[in-house]
């Protein structure tokens, strides 16, 4: 368990003062200054050294990804832009930074933007997040007014930060669709390459990282990556909030060390599960698009990237899902489905069709109503659909219904055999009169 | 220029080139719906994927992804590209079965079907059962327009007429709605797009969904005829196919030719067709008491002679209108030269062109594709939006490309693309030739470009003001070695080549406006010439195709071919010599023009030394060699321009108007036709909406 004075984020559940007041005691912004004049190199090397891999569900190495931004700018100015439009179903562990602990992320973004030469950043929050919104900005506002950041600031670095809001789309998570939105387009995926890197926000070299990656680097930096790495099994490193929802007794936000048992880690912040351990289904570990893990699966879970994967399953966002046996697994997939389906962008043919395919097979499948054939016939759907996409949403649409069909084949035949021996004829359409 | 092996065969590309471009050089080809070389890459239908080999274990997008974005071998080994792979036809087979799943089953009725890429596509790469076991999508037929017709369940989101709209057209109208399944093509309020070139999203949409309303349930494109011809609504000489099916014109699509047209027609261009079946003159006929009377072609024949005899040859005169072919002009100046004599014009408006001056004073010398080597352009008493629809998307074109500034002297209309009003009139012209910011503009530019239209040319002191254009042409340097950039932008089809054979008063001759005023002909002959008011008094024979002005003045109607009904030479705007082929024959007992002039020459004992077509042609090619080079734009001579730079001359102060009051009513067929008629009351109401 993660031991107290190795929390980055001490303020997670608002019981003290979000303001720079606050933050300032809590240990934010203290010596900046002296991490930005160790210069770019230094930072870049120290984030690679860390092995913070990037907080927003695809597990790339932030270090790495901010080296690929151009050393040196050929005339146009670079971008960081902060991806907050946390959408995901079951993911909320961004909200509780920028609600609570906002000056982590604003100190990140000065030090991430100096390390990639930018001198302007966005922060893309999600629409919904109207009191995020407001905290964030009042807290923006008190960097601005302490010259923390802003052209002329004490740390000799002139650096802008921007708020801007969504409105509410799904999609604009994803980092080439967040940035057409930042633009002013309809939010739909780009196609890569170019890659953000190069052709970014306005054609300009950007990286796009999630709130948490940013808002841990000031502590990563401050404290050394060899502390950051030590924590956690290798590839695997650092502490990591924890998003716990569904069918567990408290459900919450922590901040633990990567690698935590799953067991341990419901057992000691969740309250257990509803009904004890022996009454659960099963498990969605990162967000909604992870393919669900079966009860059998979890007592050794070790919740990282590494250990997810072990069993077909991915680490996302670490909003972990938990469902008892009283879900009905195949309506919770249907659900995700029509997720799904509401918000694909409607650009590329497999995503546009397909998720609105499978949400209707899941959903027949639901009530039962279907033949056996199609569970086969679903899941080769979901594999066209997999991979033939602009963006990765097309991806997050089938890997849920293939973990439904891989773990609950069964639980679907007995639906459809429950159903064939009961049959509900269809009411008969009757003419308006 | 990079290596690539596809499918086996090592191709040597351009680096830029996709992966698509690559395959298609390797003689490999990919499927696509969304894709489109004269649009941006939207790579949003997926059935281009292919294979390759060493990258990410999911297929690529080949219209996206360029060759030099591939990695190479671990030793060096050109990237290899797959195309036929199991991987490739499993992708292909779920894209398309995804296309189809929402698509109606509406082939039979379809206008698309026999022409249709879903169709054809589905066939070479699709499974041959569905699966689909839900019910289909519905979506609402949206109204976009006269011309367009929709049937949205066809749609298959593919963008391409959305970005066709945005980016050649260059108005916002189409765009989509919603996102994911319900993604609906629109106009947003359902108004009816305003582009001239609004036919061509039809010709785009990969399926039914957007088709041409006049041509709908009309015909199947595996019962038509298609004949290649040349556009003559308008100067640009676009090159066209005209669809027949038995006598009668179905329909006409555009050609693709990369000097002219690339692959857009006009409105009007392509939906006149119409015009052609309403209002003919299918008869001769003859004035008699005041009524005009159905005649046998002796009888008109006779009619006329009787006058001509009595008519001092001063006092007979020719106009010339402006759908005539080169053949049929040189026919007619041929017949007026016999009978002594030389009134005749075809400068309708008239225009302050002439021919003496040098063939460098009246054509678009930089050329169509001259546009897209320009770097700024000034405009002087045109409109060219709706002059020359293709020609001003290709000016759009250039100007997307970015670093183009243009100049507008004239009517303050919007072009589609942004530009600098320097005035309204001559004044302003004049201030171009001394100081100023875009004088300085056209001088530092390295390809300047003057284009002089016809509003600039029709007034009095039209010739004044050429002259002043060439000045600024000549001052700005645009006339030099590798590059004349004065260009004179015309409005008729047949102009350039009624020019090109002399077709204007010989000495002493009276022009337009001198043979139309009273007491000044005994006899008039008008070969299509509609937009002019003879005076009571002359004997009018009108040659034309459609009862219209000059039909309504003539005292004998001899009935012409239209354009479609006729093979014949013209010369466009930039002095391309282009061939038109017969697609129809003319209505009842209507003949080819230049047949009724060498029956009617006979008659008038003045009889033409030709007996056909070809010998008329031989006799033109002869006369005028350049005439010969068919689909050339032979380079006149610069130095004209300096000589008309000098004449100068006087020039008011009224402000220059375009050539072209009303787009779709320019001409006798477009003003027979009723769709061009119901677009034109569409733009009124339009721009009234807009007044208020």
């Amino acid at each position: 368990m993660l031991a107290d004075k190795d929390r980055i984020f001490t303020n997670l559940y608002g019981l003290h003062d979000f303001g720079l007041e606050g933050a300032l005691r809590r240990g934010n912004w203290d010596g900046t200054k002296a991490i930005l004049e160790k210069g770019r190199d230094w930072i870049i090397n120290e984030m690679k050294a860390s092995g913070l891999r990037g907080r927003g569900g695809a597990g790339f190495s932030t270090g790495m990804k901010w080296s690929f931004m151009p050393k040196q700018s050929d005339g146009r100015p670079h971008y960081l832009v902060v991806n907050a439009d946390e959408s995901e179903p079951g993911t909320c562990k961004d909200r509780e930074i920028m609600r609570n602990d906002p000056h982590t992320l604003i100190e990140g973004c000065l030090i991430a933007s100096f390390a990639m030469g930018a001198h302007a950043a966005y922060i893309y929050i999600r629409g919904e997040y109207i009191f995020e919104r407001k905290r964030l900005q009042a807290a923006i506002d008190q960097a601005y007014e302490a010259r923390l950041i802003g052209k002329d600031n004490v740390h000799d670095y002139p650096f802008d930060l921007y708020l801007h809001h969504g409105a509410g789309a799904y999609i604009c998570g994803e980092e080439t669709a967040l940035l057409e939105s930042l633009e002013g387009k309809k939010g739909m995926p780009r196609l890569k390459p170019p890659f953000p890197a190069n052709m970014g926000l306005y054609g300009c070299p950007t990286t796009v990282n999630n709130v948490e990656s940013i808002a841990v680097a000031p502590t990563i930096l401050r404290r050394g990556a060899a502390w950051f790495a030590a924590i956690g099994r290798p590839n695997n490193v650092g502490t990591k909030l924890f998003s716990l929802a569904g069918h567990v007794n408290t459900p919450c936000v922590v901040e633990e060390a990567m690698s935590i048992p799953f067991k341990e880690l419901v057992e000691k912040h969740g309250g257990g599960i509803r009904g004890g351990w022996d009454n659960l289904l099963g498990i969605i570990p990162g967000g909604a698009s992870c393919p669900v893990i079966p009860a059998e699966q979890c007592a050794d879970l070790i919740m990282d990237f590494d250990g997810t994967r072990a069993v077909k399953s991915s680490f996302g966002t670490a909003g972990v899902l938990v469902m008892d046996k009283s879900t009905d697994i195949i309506k919770a997939i249907a659900r995700i489905s029509a997720f799904f389906k509401h918000e694909s962008c409607g650009q590329c043919t497999p995503c546009r069709e397909g998720t609105g395919w499978m949400w209707r097979v899941v959903n027949r499948m639901a009530e039962g109503r279907a033949q056996k054939r199609e569970i086969d016939m679903l899941l080769e759907v979901t594999t066209q659909i997999e991979g033939h996409t602009i963006c990765a949403l097309g991806d997050a649409a089938a890997w849920p219904v293939q973990g439904l069909i891989r773990h609950y084949r069964h639980v679907i035949e007995e639906r459809i055999d429950q159903y064939a021996a009961n049959p509900h004829p269809d009411p008969v359409p009757v003419a308006a009169e | 220029m990079a290596k690539i092996i596809v499918d086996g065969t090592e191709v040597d590309v351009p680096a830029e080139f996709t992966l698509l471009q690559a395959c298609e050089a390797a003689g490999v080809e990919i499927p696509r719906f969304c894709f489109h070389e004269r649009l941006s890459i939207a790579g949003n239908c997926r059935m281009c994927l292919v294979e390759v080999k060493g990258g990410p274990p999911k297929p690529t997008a080949s219209c996206a992804m360029a060759v030099k974005d591939l990695r190479p071998g671990p030793n060096g080994e050109p990237p290899v590209v797959l195309t036929k792979s199991p991987m490739v036809k499993k992708a292909r087979e779920g894209v398309m079965e995804f296309l189809l799943i929402n698509h109606p089953l509406d082939c039979p009725i379809c206008d698309q079907g026999g022409e249709c890429d879903l169709q054809d596509q589905a066939m070479a790469y699709g499974a041959d059962t569905s699966r689909f076991a839900e019910n289909k999508r519905a979506v609402e037929d949206k109204y976009i327009g006269p011309l367009v017709r929709t049937s949205m369940n066809r749609c298959i989101q593919c963008t391409r007429c959305v970005r066709f709209s945005t980016e050649v057209a260059g108005v916002a109208d189409l765009g989509a709605i919603g996102r994911g399944e319900d993604m609906e093509i629109t106009t947003y309020l359902e108004h009816a797009m305003r582009s001239e070139l609004q036919g061509n999203v039809a010709d785009l949409c990969p399926v039914g969904a957007l088709t041409h309303k006049p041509y709908a349930f009309h015909a199947r494109p595996w019962e038509l005829i298609k004949t290649e011809s040349i556009d003559v609504m308008d100067a640009v000489g676009s090159n066209i196919r005209i669809d027949t099916r038995g006598r009668e014109v179905m329909r006409i699509l555009p050609r693709m030719n990369e000097a002219v047209n690339e692959e857009w027609i006009s409105d009007k261009t392509r939906y006149v067709w119409d015009g052609l079946k309403m209002q003919r003159l299918d008869r001769p006929y003859v004035r008699r008491d005041g009524r005009l009377v159905p005649a046998t072609w002796s009888e008109a024949f006779a009619a006329i002679a009787a006058r001509v005899k009595a008519a001092a040859p001063a006092k007979v005169g020719a106009l010339i209108g402006d759908l005539a072919s080169v053949e049929e002009v040189f026919a007619l100046k041929a017949l007026m030269d016999r009978l002594g004599s030389k009134n005749i014009d075809c400068r309708q408006d008239g225009a302050a062109l002439d021919p003496a001056s040098g063939r460098a004073t009246y054509v678009f010398n930089p050329g169509i594709a001259g546009i897209e080597d320009a770097d700024a352009i000034l405009l002087v008493g045109t409109d060219p939006r709706h002059e020359a629809s293709v020609l001003n998307a290709r000016i759009r074109k250039r100007w997307r490309m970015g670093g183009l500034r243009v100049g507008v002297i004239g009517p303050q209309v919007d072009l589609t693309y942004s530009y600098e009003y320097l005035g309204a009139g001559p004044e302003s012209l004049a201030d171009l030739a001394g100081a100023g910011t875009f004088a300085e503009t056209l001088r530092a530019a390295e390809r300047p470009m003057v284009i002089v239209g016809q509003g600039a040319l029709a007034r009095p002191d039209g010739a004044a003001v050429l002259s002043l254009a060439a000045k600024v042409a000549l001052a700005a340097g645009a006339v030099k070695e590798g590059w004349n950039g004065f260009a004179v932008l015309h409005t008729a089809a047949a102009r350039v080549g009624a020019l090109d054979v002399g077709a204007v008063p010989g000495e002493d001759g009276l022009d337009v406006a001198a043979m139309c005023a009273p007491g000044a002909l005994d006899v008039a002959f008008l070969m299509g010439a509609d937009e002019v008011d003879v005076a009571p008094g002359a004997f009018v024979v009108y040659l034309g195709t459609h009862g219209d002005r000059g039909a309504h003045r003539a005292d004998v109607i001899l009935p012409g071919a239209a354009y479609p009904e006729k093979s014949g030479l013209y010369v466009n705007t930039e002095g391309r010599v282009q061939f038109a082929n017969r697609a129809a024959f003319p209505p009842g007992e209507a003949r080819e023009d230049w047949a009724i002039l060498r029956a009617l020459s006979e008659v008038l004992k003045q009889t033409l030394p030709f007996d056909s077509l070809m010998a008329l042609r031989a006799l033109l090619v002869e006369a005028y060699p350049h005439l010969g080079h068919v689909d050339e734009a032979l380079a006149a001579d610069p130095a004209a321009l300096s000589a008309l730079a000098q004449k100068g001359g006087a020039t008011d102060k009224a402000a220059f108007v375009s050539a072209v009051e009303d787009f779709y009513l320019t001409n006798p067929i477009a003003r027979a036709s009723a769709v061009m008629a119901e677009c034109s009351a569409l733009r009124l109401e339009a721009a009234a909406e807009a007044a208020e």
